[in-house]
């Protein structure tokens, strides 16, 4: 038995795989269990995004933001909101912002809760799935009273907002906060400190900064590589430089700095953060009407833009040209899941395949806008 | 670092390479470069003490005008927390320039989106095939004169 003839082996993994989170196929090099090589095939749910914009006046546009990481509607529509603003060169009340950023906030728990709910079941846990999506539930419940939408809002507006928040808005919130941490914490015993959990993503497709930074990583995936960089903090929008809150960043705290765990671990504690900015923002409504800065006409001088957020997959930016008419010239939307996923090939080569899963979960993808 | 600095300093390094600065606003300001040279001026911009973009936040393709195409590079430094956005125009006949892959990573999937979108080929890119449409699909959707296809493998196209 000294020389056994081995050959690589493609596996395609997807289109349709739960492990792939969406329409993604993987072509995946194999020699035995270990990975030599992966390729991503995406556009399977691919929409024009961008030229349908080129057909639309500016508002119009905004329930296609929705769909484009639909787990995350809120904030996909801030970003897009705050980048027509600055084409006009309108600037909104502060009972706007307000409202803006505690449901952008609301909206990235429930987000990183998907995120984590389905990295459990990547890794076999299923009953924290369960435990997310009840808690997810409760903040589209608030979504719902708000806007009478669960998923796609079509919520915030340029200029303002399409409804007012209801009366007892402030008190649900707030009873959410309250029920909402102690969770966190059954969460960390239930799955973060989980010894098969730790064994399954410790040292496992580990990030180094330099290599995160060159690839265009930006959300909980460069900071899981203990990178300080948060746009809410280093490039303010909205207003986000009002509220006191601070930037989890991975340490290698059960493996190496970058790796699976940390990834995961920088959702979970931003998820308290959120908490915070929620709390700081919720007795601060100032009075005053959403409605009264929104024109009645959105027509942008000639010009262009570009206007990243801090949504909670990463850094979603908007590139948008005006020729002065009532469509956009171009709409370009650069979005985390996309940068992010191209690092996947890098990263997990010399893994085993079961790993891989835990690699491609530990960035939390959402096909809908990777694809656009 | 201010943008005029930058123009500046990049204008002492490549001369005529360096077209235009546009600053009128409502217009996040730009500079415009020589097309066949993007490759090198990247790498300086990089690689600079003082101005180390070391991140490319996002490339996008753009009908420019009747006859042009442009490639539009949006970076950030996260060492020095500034900006720039550079572009370089390619005429729609031979629409052709180097590759930035080599410079950032990143770039590599964006450019592919570009050629897919607009039909802008970077030359020296590693594996330049289209990233969202099928790789049989015909024409380039983003561009403003484009037709759609009226029958795909069969099946009809515009519904």
């Amino acid at each position: 038995m000294s020389e056994l003839r081995t050959e690589e082996m493609v596996i395609n993994m997807g289109p349709q795989h739960p492990s792939t989170h969406g329409v993604l196929r993987l072509k995946v090099v194999l020699n035995g269990e270990i990975v030599v090589e992966v390729k991503p095939y995406i556009g399977y749910l691919h929409r024009c995004f961008e030229k349908h914009c080129e057909a639309m006046t500016y508002p119009q546009v905004i329930p296609y933001t929705d769909r484009m990481d639909y787990v995350n509607a809120m904030n996909n529509e801030l970003g897009y909101a705050i980048a027509v603003e600055k084409l006009l060169g309108i600037q909104v009340s502060e009972r706007v912002e307000y409202i803006r950023v505690i449901m952008a906030e609301l909206q990235r728990i429930a987000s990183h809760l998907i995120a984590i709910g389905t990295y459990g079941n990547d890794a076999g846990a299923f009953t924290p799935f369960l435990y997310c999506f009840i808690d997810r539930e409760k903040i589209l419940e608030i979504f719902e009273m708000t806007c009478g939408a669960r998923l796609l809002y079509n919520y915030i507006w340029v200029g303002g907002l399409s409804h007012d928040i209801p009366k007892d808005f402030q008190k649900k919130v707030k009873e959410f906060v309250k029920y909402f941490r102690p969770r966190i914490d059954q969460l960390n015993g239930l799955l973060s400190y989980n010894k098969i959990f730790i064994e399954r993503t410790a040292n496992i497709g580990i990030l180094p900064a330099d290599v995160a930074i060159n690839g265009g990583a930006s959300g909980p995936t460069l900071r899981g590589s203990g990178v300080k960089f948060d746009l809410r903090k280093n490039d303010p929008y909205s207003i986000y430089h009002k509220f006191d809150f601070d930037i989890p960043t991975g340490t290698g705290e059960v493996g190496t700095v970058g790796d699976c765990w940390d990834r995961y671990m920088v959702r979970v504690r931003e998820m308290e953060q959120s908490l915070r900015i929620i709390e700081q923002a919720v007795d601060n409504i100032p009075e005053g009407d959403v409605f009264a800065d929104i024109p009645k006409r959105v027509k942008p001088p000639v010009g262009e833009v570009y206007v990243r957020t801090e949504t909670p997959k990463g850094e979603l930016g908007y590139y948008i040209i005006s020729d002065g008419s009532l469509n956009p010239y171009r709409v370009k939307a650069r979005s985390p899941s996309f940068c992010n996923l191209s690092l996947i090939n890098q990263i997990s080569r010399g893994y085993m395949i079961a790993d891989l899963i835990m690699i491609l979960g530990s960035f939390d993808i959402v096909l809908g806008e990777i694809d656009r | 670092m201010d943008i005029n600095e930058i123009y500046n300093k990049l204008k002492a390094v490549f001369g005529d390479d360096i077209i235009e600065l546009k600053t009128d606003k409502p217009v996040d300001p730009f500079i415009i470069v020589n097309p066949e040279k993007i490759n090198a001026i990247c790498y300086f911009l990089r690689d600079e003490e003082s101005l180390q973009f070391d991140s490319l936040s996002c490339l996008s393709g753009v009908d420019f005008d009747k006859d042009n195409l442009a490639s539009v590079y949006h970076l950030y430094s996260y060492a020095l927390n500034h900006k720039l956005v550079i572009k370089a125009i390619v005429p729609k006949e031979k629409p052709e320039l180097p590759t930035v892959s080599d410079v950032w990573a990143t770039a590599e999937w964006h450019e592919r989106e570009a050629y897919d979108m607009m039909g802008i080929i970077y030359t020296g890119h590693p594996d330049l095939r289209r990233i969202l449409t099928p790789e049989d699909w015909e024409g380039h959707p983003l561009r403003k004169d484009y037709k759609v296809q009226e029958f795909y493998n069969g099946m009809k196209v515009p519904y």
